[in-house]
């Protein structure tokens, strides 16, 4: 266990919601909109926590379990994740495995807190989530595989620490492959727009948004800000895969910080660039992506 | 740069395993040659002679140029456009071909040619091979079986910048030569097949008619 690794957990908890307003704000920025003020996600949460809440009477307790249990679980997986260099609060052989389940539990409270509504959308959202988020599984598996297999080593902190520039040098296309297929995965697994859009008023074409429909004021806040974790989270892995940890510790942190900044924007030009994926091009895409990976992880154990 | 050319022509291939749209794979085909003219002259960058560069040159412009002319002007006067209900669906060709990937890796492995500049050429020439086979005998469109022979003859050419590095070059412009007329042929055939059955659909050969 390390103490230092309280710090990437305390940056995720505070800085999260900022990447949603530096999406936003790159979005706004390229259609030459002034855009909504960079903390909107924080004002949100605050006028959100001030609400009261209204439940269904269909719902149970599941219902707010699963918002618990959905947060409670990102939170537990964000301590398996370095930044920058600084290793994680846990480390043990094999902890990406606990890490990519703990988002498949939280992911199993939303979609169980989404059919204790009994509502047909939200089932037909939670149907989709699971279906999609199994296929992105199997494409960051891989990737992960491929980190460990390049790096022999077996805990998160150490494969995405010891990819170096020298890896880098050594097996650029191989790594390049691993970074887009992960690049992918985050848009698929935050419900970003080739798979899906996040501001669409349509239920039938919503995956993510159509699962918290029944969800308001407090109960809503935490699902935004779930969301907010869960893009934190993917975003410090993809930032783990860019040769940025070298140097002393506070600079590592530092560009560490700036490159999660750097995911959102190209989040962001993405979703300016183009529009959402037709629904059953998705599982293609996301199929795309693990081939890419697998490609990678080929080159990887080749080379 | 040899193995991010090799890199490339091994993801036109995964490329072609789940593209539907013809033009698109006639495209990805034309940039898969211009890769192999590129290869040519970068995975010999020792002894490598003016022949050489003019042939690369050639290779390039037959692969990249002339083939998707040929094929071009075919489709246009069949007026089709894309794969329709090929025998193997596409998420199924992706799995299938990174299997025939793996595969060509295991081969690479356990084939190791001497003198190679690099680990890769063996395995993306396998795979090469194996992508344009399982196209030919997956697709029902003549247009994209023919698509398949090109992408199996440009794993044969991989081997052969690999396999037979210096001495004959008019071997493998034999070769071309033979492609270019195979191309002429098979583009011909299309065009008898489509004015006579009506459909550039291989399935419908096997009903015989007047």
């Amino acid at each position: 266990m390390s103490v230092s690794g309280l710090i990437p957990v305390l940056a995720a908890l505070t800085l999260s919601p900022l990447l949603f307003g530096v999406i936003n704000k790159v979005k706004a920025l390229v259609a030459g909109r002034q855009g909504p003020p960079v903390l909107q996600l924080y004002y949100d949460l605050l006028k959100l926590s001030r609400k009261g809440a209204v439940y269904s009477a269909t719902t149970s307790w599941l219902f707010r379990a699963g918002l618990v249990g959905g947060v409670a679980a990102v939170v537990a997986a964000l301590l398996l994740v370095p930044l920058g260099g600084t290793p994680a609060v846990f480390a043990f052989r094999g902890d990406f495995i606990l890490a990519l389940y703990l988002l498949g539990v939280a992911r199993f409270f939303l979609v169980a807190a989404a059919m204790d509504t009994g509502s047909a959308f939200e089932g037909m959202g939670a149907s989709r989530e699971v279906f999609f988020s199994a296929l992105a599984e199997l494409a960051l598996f891989v990737v992960l595989a491929a980190l460990a297999h390049g790096t022999q080593t077996g805990t998160l902190s150490a494969m995405l620490g010891g990819v170096t520039p020298e890896l880098w040098r050594a097996e650029t296309p191989s790594l390049a492959l691993l970074l887009i297929a992960l690049v992918l995965v985050l848009l698929a697994e935050n419900a970003r727009i080739p798979v899906d859009d996040p501001n669409t008023h349509l239920e039938l074409t919503m995956i993510h948004e159509v699962m918290v429909l029944d969800h308001g004021g407090p109960d809503f806040a935490l699902v935004l800000y779930t969301s907010a974790l869960k893009l934190w989270l993917f975003a410090a892995l993809v930032v783990g895969v860019l040769p940025i940890h070298d140097g002393p510790p506070a600079a590592a942190f530092a560009a560490g910080l700036a490159g999660m900044a750097l995911v959102a924007a190209l989040v962001g030009v993405v979703e300016s660039a183009m529009a959402r994926l037709r629904l059953a091009r998705v599982p293609q895409l996301l199929l795309g992506a693990a081939a890419l990976a697998l490609v990678g992880f080929l080159l990887l154990a080749a080379g | 740069m040899t193995n991010t050319l090799l890199i490339l022509i091994l993801l036109t291939n995964l490329r072609l395993l789940i593209s539907s749209r013809i033009h698109a794979c006639v495209r990805w085909v034309a940039a898969q040659g211009i890769l192999l003219g590129l290869l040519a002259v970068v995975g010999r960058q020792a002894d490598i002679t003016l022949l050489g560069i003019l042939f690369a040159l050639f290779t390039a412009a037959i692969k990249g140029w002339v083939f998707p002319w040929l094929i071009f002007r075919a489709i246009r006067e069949s007026e089709i456009r894309r794969e329709m209900e090929p025998y193997v669906g596409y998420n199924l060709s992706l799995a299938i071909g990174l299997a025939a990937l793996g595969v060509s890796f295991w081969l690479g492995r356990r084939l190791p040619l001497p003198g190679l500049p690099g680990p890769l050429f063996v395995p993306v020439a396998f795979f090469s091979m194996f992508a344009g086979l399982f196209l030919i005998v997956s697709r029902k469109q003549a247009v994209t079986q023919a698509l398949g022979y090109l992408v199996m003859e440009n794993g044969i050419y991989l081997f052969g910048v690999v396999a037979v590095r210096d001495e004959p070059l008019l071997v493998e412009l034999g070769v071309l030569l033979d492609l270019l007329v195979a191309v002429f042929v098979m583009g011909i055939t299309m065009f008898h097949i489509q004015r006579d059955v009506e459909s550039l659909d291989a399935n419908q050969l096997t009903q015989l008619r007047d």
